[in-house]
């Protein structure tokens, strides 16, 4: 796998990548991140190799001390308690430093594991991130094969013991309608849910083959089942005594039909409580049918970054403009 | 860390600090005629207008514009700016209209004078809209959860609604534009329903543009009313439980009074980057607009800005092209 050849050294790491003919020299800012970004992803790896460069080392616990030092202060305030992220931007990154496009998934997905480490670290105790959407079926098949065949890769990776997911305490659910995904990553991502079951310090929604409007429809087939099942259970034992059919009017039984509990309850999320921030990078500025039951009252943020560009910085504007809002909010109830 | 010290290039990031700095209220100052806030004050002391003269500015304008109709020509429309292209108008626009407060009080007046500011912005972007050919135009006049505010400023926004539709309703027969409200309804003054219900029904034949006001409104509890009525029909057999799709949802929802459900727009004032339980269901795609104006101060300019966003933006519906 060309990924995992990456991780081998960190001067061959940028020209191990497949490019495209002629590549022209990107600017050196975004260089240094990837640098920075395959260090956090080949201390995995090295920890299963078994050796460890010295100055790679002290330079690793220098800067996860301070990042360490900077979450405690921030921890002092107000910090989310469920953030989600959509990854936008994979491609256009790709683009711009002149990869082949699968390439920028795959740095999207060191990005990943960066943004997942801060989060934890900080003590966010949600996140949701959302992978696959339903539309992106319609894309080219190449390229859903190829982000089919990553995510399986992946999933495969989160349940090795020196994975992220057992370093933090996470467990992983993955959420949508996983009947559409082929089944080699079906079969991958139970096994995956399986094996992070018992983690319980974290928790990691996955969102794949999932649109918000889906998970709606799925939430009210299900409702409707479950009242369908009671009232026939109900009419069947005669344990109304008749009453279901006398004395409601027509009014109240269409409001004792179905809640806003009833919804909830069979929602995908179910497993998590409603953001607090959703964060989509890239700038623009719409939810793609993700979330939007359960982002009625989250704050939206959008950078104009790309997700594999996504860094530290990004991440801590982000809390500080949750602590800022957070303050004004409370403010604002107190005055009602 | 590095990095740390380096600016962060980024889309709707933080909010500015609560104003009570005198530069946001120039700001507020400059950005609408109808201001009260003389330019001699910019340093910083802010002038306490009456309600008396808010009401006297009011009244002049309202006879400017009894003036024209007397003459029996409608007025012009307003041209559509040269760097916003007709042919990619949005076909809907959604609008939550927040700040009414904030703008009050910055200018130390009390709340209902805000909103009276806000029914006049909101006045001249139905005007704007029909001009420049958007077919519908949603706003967020009341959220289910505001009925937890002081009954005084409720009492006032019904009052204000009521006047506003009596008002409104010759012109928007004049200009042919289609008034619907969606929410729930019971909660609201029987007075104000009425007027509700012949309001719309004097202005269904009208095309130009329908104008949905959102009173008493909550995205959950439209889905959730949606999701009852769905229910109570696979209850009485009318439909089966494997036809209950998205299509079956979207003919449910409050926003089936309109042949564009779907906002293309959605614009926020006063700097808040949040949907607040407003047409959850119908956002799916809809391209996000966080503007730091305060509502009453939200005029064209914004709104031009507003639509030269939405027609650089890219949508691809989750596919590449």
């Amino acid at each position: 796998m060309w990924s995992l050849s990456v991780a081998h050294s960190h001067s061959s790491c940028i020209s191990a990548l497949p490019t495209s003919p002629a590549p022209t020299v990107s600017i050196q800012y975004p260089r240094v991140l990837l640098v920075l970004r395959f260090s956090i992803y080949t201390r995995f790896l090295r920890m299963e190799k078994g050796g460890r460069s010295r100055i790679n080392c002290i330079f690793e616990n220098l800067v996860t001390f301070l990042r360490r030092c900077i979450f405690y202060v921030l921890s002092v305030g107000p910090f989310p308690y469920h953030i989600a992220f959509i990854m936008d931007g994979n491609r256009r990154y790709a683009k711009k430093q002149n990869f082949m496009e699968g390439n920028g998934h795959s740095v999207g997905f060191l990005a990943l594991l960066s943004m997942l480490k801060y989060c934890y670290e900080l003590g966010v105790k949600y996140v949701t991130i959302y992978a696959f959407s339903i539309d992106n079926f319609k894309r080219q098949p190449e390229e859903v094969q190829s982000l089919m065949d990553l995510m399986q890769l992946k999933i495969e990776g989160l349940i090795k013991e020196e994975s992220i997911a057992n370093c933090y305490g996470v467990r992983v659910h993955f959420i949508g309608n996983l009947k559409l995904l082929s089944e080699p990553v079906r079969l991958a991502a139970e096994r995956a849910m399986l094996a992070t079951a018992n983690n319980s310090k974290a928790v990691l929604s996955v969102c794949v083959a999932y649109t918000s409007t889906n998970e709606i429809v799925r939430a009210v087939q299900k409702s409707c089942e479950q009242k369908w099942e009671e009232i026939s259970i109900l009419d069947a034992s005669g344990s109304g005594y008749g009453l279901t059919e006398v004395v409601l009017s027509e009014k109240d039984e269409g409001e004792n039909l179905i809640n806003l509990i009833d919804i909830e309850k069979h929602m995908y999320m179910a497993v998590a409580p409603d953001p607090d921030i959703l964060i989509r990078t890239s700038g623009e500025t719409r939810l793609s049918n993700f979330l939007l039951w359960q982002t009625a009252y989250c704050s939206l943020y959008s950078p104009y970054v790309l997700w594999p560009e996504i860094g530290f910085r990004h991440f801590l504007w982000a809390i500080l403009n949750f602590q800022q809002n957070h303050f004004y909010l409370e403010k604002r109830r107190k005055q009602l | 860390m590095l990095s740390l010290l380096l600016p962060i290039p980024a889309n709707n990031t933080l909010i500015p600090l609560r104003p009570n700095s005198s530069r946001s209220r120039r700001t507020g100052a400059e950005s609408h005629p109808f201001s009260p806030l003389p330019s001699r004050k910019l340093q910083g002391q802010v002038e306490t207008t009456t309600l008396v003269k808010v009401a006297l500015r009011e009244n002049v304008r309202e006879e400017g514009r009894g003036g024209n109709s007397i003459a029996g020509e409608a007025p012009e429309g307003e041209p559509l700016p040269e760097d916003v292209r007709e042919d990619m108008m949005p076909k809907h626009v959604a609008v939550i209209m927040d700040g009414n407060a904030r703008w009050a009080k910055l200018r130390r007046l009390p709340t209902s004078a805000g909103h009276e500011a806000g029914s006049r912005s909101l006045r001249e972007l139905v005007e704007l809209c029909s001009h420049w050919g958007i077919r519908v135009l949603t706003v967020f006049a009341f959220s289910y959860d505001n009925w937890i505010r002081p009954k005084v400023e409720v009492d006032f926004l019904m009052t204000l609604f009521e006047r506003e539709i009596k008002s409104q309703l010759q012109n928007f027969m004049r200009e042919g534009i289609k008034i619907s409200v969606i929410g729930d309804s019971s909660k609201l003054p029987e007075s104000l329903q009425k007027l509700i219900s012949d309001a719309e029904e004097t202005t269904k034949n009208n095309s130009r543009l329908q104008l949905i006001v959102a009173v008493s409104y909550s995205g959950k509890y439209d889905i959730v009313q949606a999701c009852k009525s769905i229910a109570s029909k696979v209850k009485d057999g009318v439909i089966q439980l494997e036809d209950v799709g998205e299509g079956l949802i979207e003919q449910e929802l409050e926003t089936n009074c309109t042949e564009f459900p779907y906002p293309d727009l959605l614009i926020r004032t006063s700097g808040e980057q949040r949907v607040s339980n407003f047409l959850l269901w119908q956002l799916a795609y809809t391209e996000f607009f966080f503007v730091q104006a305060l509502w009453p101060d939200f005029g064209k300019a914004e709104f031009v800005e507003a639509l030269k966003s939405f027609q650089q933006r890219q949508r691809r519906y989750g596919s590449r092209h």
